[in-house]
């Protein structure tokens, strides 16, 4: 079938993509945010500082953060760095044949990235989560930055002034598929420099800026959630009445 | 037909009883009410299975109604399209709601039709004299089918995208004319623009008019023969000194209220995916599905939406090796119908040189897998069509058959639903051989069904219908 010969020829061009989405790490679950509007905040301000620079978000309005509490002033001060007003669309001003020299890849939008992301192994946050805090330095990349979630990924640790600089330790283990020989197995991160932010506050930070990209890409997903208590309590009722009211008329069926 | 007469009112007639009498003096308005189901006598035993034709009834017209303003929003345009869907979800009011309530109602329309043809199976329902009605029910689901395929395309994510490359593809395994039909049902040498734009017109006015038809016409039908029961008995061999059936009830009020709850049940259900759950699970809405489409990204693992999943494991079941098992056992059945079957000795030999040519074609030199693989898809769908004439027990509810025939259905179902969930993952030798095993448990099902439907000792059918009072 020709579908399986492109598979195989995926699966041999892409070892690094097939090993993310297959033999990866597994994911660490990411901290709830969904109801913690200065932790969004936060996650805004992170989002439009560290994200925005590369990536798009083409779907999110500026002003659709006043559903995070902000004012449009607020906004407008504070975040809006790659647009003129606040109605506008959060885009990037690199150009993508530069994105594509630089990096060898456009940088994917990321209005729904956090849904896209999600898979039998977790949640798209827990992936997003996982993934910020998995970079690691290693020369031998392009951009000098690895990661063990997405095994030789385009993207540069753009967290790193708050992360620091952190390497991998690895020890010699035998090879489980092949008898005899010996391999490389992960064995912890060493910390080569330090970053402004400690362990537990990068950790938060990262918690913050993939809670905002899990609102981000469904803006609407509270209102959802709350108005379907309402519609479903209703139609329970409505459901319990229709119920009398069918045994009313069929009570009199012999 | 005789000359026009205007009823006549009385002068103090409320004037809604006058306009009525005036449009069904110039139309039958109260007569279509009445027949269809005002006054349509059905049988009052109907069980839980007897919701879903309602039931499906309603969310087709949701599905028109969400349909019509997503379309209002939506833009099928290659490099707009995934964009518009976000759009959609974020900007336009309600958007989102719209397009939850569209895409569960997808999902939603095929659990529905599914129990509802597995009523039809449990209870007879197609047996004669309801033939008709099974099939314009049997191509309403291949219009479903061609509905909800191309509907798919429109969103432009990932999964929309190959998918449909690897379905129009699948014309290309047809010998000669295959390449260059894929080429025509696309437009272009990839999935495109040109695509989308031709899924569009079919997706929201092509396939829509074709299935409002289809769905008129399975409801005349039903109409015109009455409807069967859980005890698989014609309720109108026994009419009552009114003329209707005693085993009958009139549908307006007593089904209405009755149709009123199921919905409401079903809304609530239904409400809580919208609401709590609109992807459920990747099995509603493919994660995949919200990166948009791209021509040179390979997805490592391309699916169908669950609802096509079952068909699509028979085709993936295909593979060279197992064409060996298939021609030996199409070499058994004509054995089989010539040892067993009382056909004429014609039909035997036309039979037998029908499976002659195919076992030749199966051969790895003449065609290959692939296209048997499409074949046996298809056939698996098709195969439905032909339920009232290989279904040849003496009672048509399962409830007077021999108890072990519900062991067949349950071997049957299992097989149906093992082929579904296999379809949702990615192949491996292991679970290959199972989706190859229930591929030939579900086609035996049917092959066989002249000869086990009508063994055993069947029970006996009572003259009145089951019924318990409220």
């Amino acid at each position: 079938m020709n579908y399986a010969k492109r598979i195989l020829a995926t699966l041999a061009l892409l070892p690094g993509l097939a090993l993310a989405n297959e033999g990866g790490i597994a994911l660490d679950k990411a901290p709830d945010r969904s109801n913690n509007l200065a932790a969004l905040q936060n996650g805004a301000k992170l989002f439009v500082n560290y994200c925005l620079n590369c990536h798009n978000a083409s779907s999110m309005r500026y002003n659709r953060l006043k559903d995070l509490g902000l004012s449009e002033e607020q906004i407008k001060a504070n975040l809006l760095f790659t647009g003129e007003k606040v109605g506008e669309m959060m885009t990037t001003t690199m150009n993508p044949k530069d994105a594509k020299t630089w990096f060898g890849a456009v940088p994917p939008d990321l209005s729904v990235i956090q849904r896209a992301k999600a898979s039998g192994a977790g949640s798209g946050s827990d992936y997003l989560y996982t993934y910020l805090r998995s970079f690691y330095k290693d020369d031998t990349r392009p951009t000098g930055w690895n990661n063990r979630l997405v095994a030789n990924v385009a993207m540069p640790h753009v967290l790193w002034e708050l992360q620091g600089v952190q390497a991998i330790s690895t020890r010699e283990v035998e090879d489980p598929h092949e008898h005899g020989k010996m391999t490389h197995e992960f064995a912890g991160y060493v910390q080569v420099t330090p970053g402004k932010l400690d362990k537990l506050a990068y950790d938060t930070a990262v918690a913050d800026l993939v809670g905002y990209m899990e609102w981000m890409a469904e803006p609407a997903a509270q209102t959802r959630k709350k108005l379907g208590v309402v519609v479903v309590l209703f139609m329970a009722l409505f459901a319990f009445l229709a119920w009398r009211l069918n045994a009313s008329f069929w009570k009199e069926v012999k | 037909m005789g000359a026009f007469k205007e009823t006549k009112f009385p002068a103090d007639a409320p004037a809604a009883q006058k306009a009525l009498g005036w449009v069904d003096d110039r139309f039958p308005l109260t007569k279509l009410w009445n027949d269809q189901w005002g006054k349509y006598y059905a049988p009052k035993n109907f069980n839980f299975w007897y919701i879903f034709g309602s039931l499906a009834m309603l969310v087709l017209v949701l599905q028109i109604v969400t349909g019509i303003f997503l379309t209002m929003h939506y833009k099928p345009d290659a490099n707009l399209a995934f964009g518009s869907v976000e759009y959609i979800m974020r900007e336009v009011p309600w958007g989102w709601l719209v397009r939850y309530m569209h895409s569960t109602g997808a999902s939603a329309f095929f659990i529905i039709v599914y129990l509802h043809m597995t009523r039809g199976l449990l209870y007879g329902s197609y047996r004669k004299p309801r033939e008709l009605i099974w099939l314009f029910g049997f191509a309403i689901f291949l219009c479903l089918m061609a509905e909800a395929f191309f509907g798919y395309l429109l969103p432009w994510g990932q999964m929309s995208y190959w998918g449909a490359q690897v379905i129009v593809n699948l014309f290309g395994a047809i010998p000669l004319i295959g390449p260059d039909l894929s080429l025509w049902i696309r437009g272009d040498y990839v999935v495109s623009d040109a695509t989308l734009n031709r899924f569009f017109a079919f997706h929201v006015i092509a396939i829509p008019l074709v299935l409002l038809g289809l769905v008129a016409a399975h409801l005349i039908a039903l109409h015109e023969v009455g409807s069967s029961n859980p005890d698989g008995i014609e309720v109108k061999e026994n009419l009552g000194p009114d003329g209707h059936p005693v085993d009958s009830i009139p549908s307006h009020p007593y089904y209405t209220v009755h149709d009123l709850f199921g919905v409401s049940v079903f809304l609530t259900i239904f409400s809580a995916v919208i609401f709590f759950a609109p992807e459920m699970g990747g099995y509603f809405l493919e994660y995949n599905n919200f990166l948009p489409g791209d021509s040179l990204k390979t997805p490592l693992h391309i699916a169908p939406t669950w609802y096509f999943t079952a068909f699509y494991s028979v085709l993936r079941a295909t593979t060279a090796d197992f064409m060996w098992v298939l021609m030996f056992f199409v070499a058994a059945y004509v054995v089989f119908i010539w040892l067993k079957s009382r056909l004429s000795g014609m039909t035997k030999t036309v039979i037998a040189v029908i499976a002659l040519v195919a076992i030749v074609g199966m051969l790895p030199q003449v065609l290959d897998a692939k296209f048997w693989g499409v074949v046996f898809f298809g056939s698996s769908v098709v195969i439905l069509a032909f339920l009232p004439w290989l279904d040849k027990s003496p009672v048509k509810s399962i409830r007077y058959r021999p108890s072990w025939h519900k062991y067949v259905y349950a071997v049957f179902f299992i097989s149906f639903l093992t082929l579904g969930y296999l379809g949702t993952l990615p192949p491996t030798e292991g679970r290959t051989i199972v989706s190859q095993v229930c591929t030939l448990l579900y086609f035996s099902f049917f092959l066989f069904m002249p000869w086990w439907s009508a063994m055993g000792t069947f029970k006996k059918v009572p003259d009145r219908v089951v019924y318990h009072g409220h």
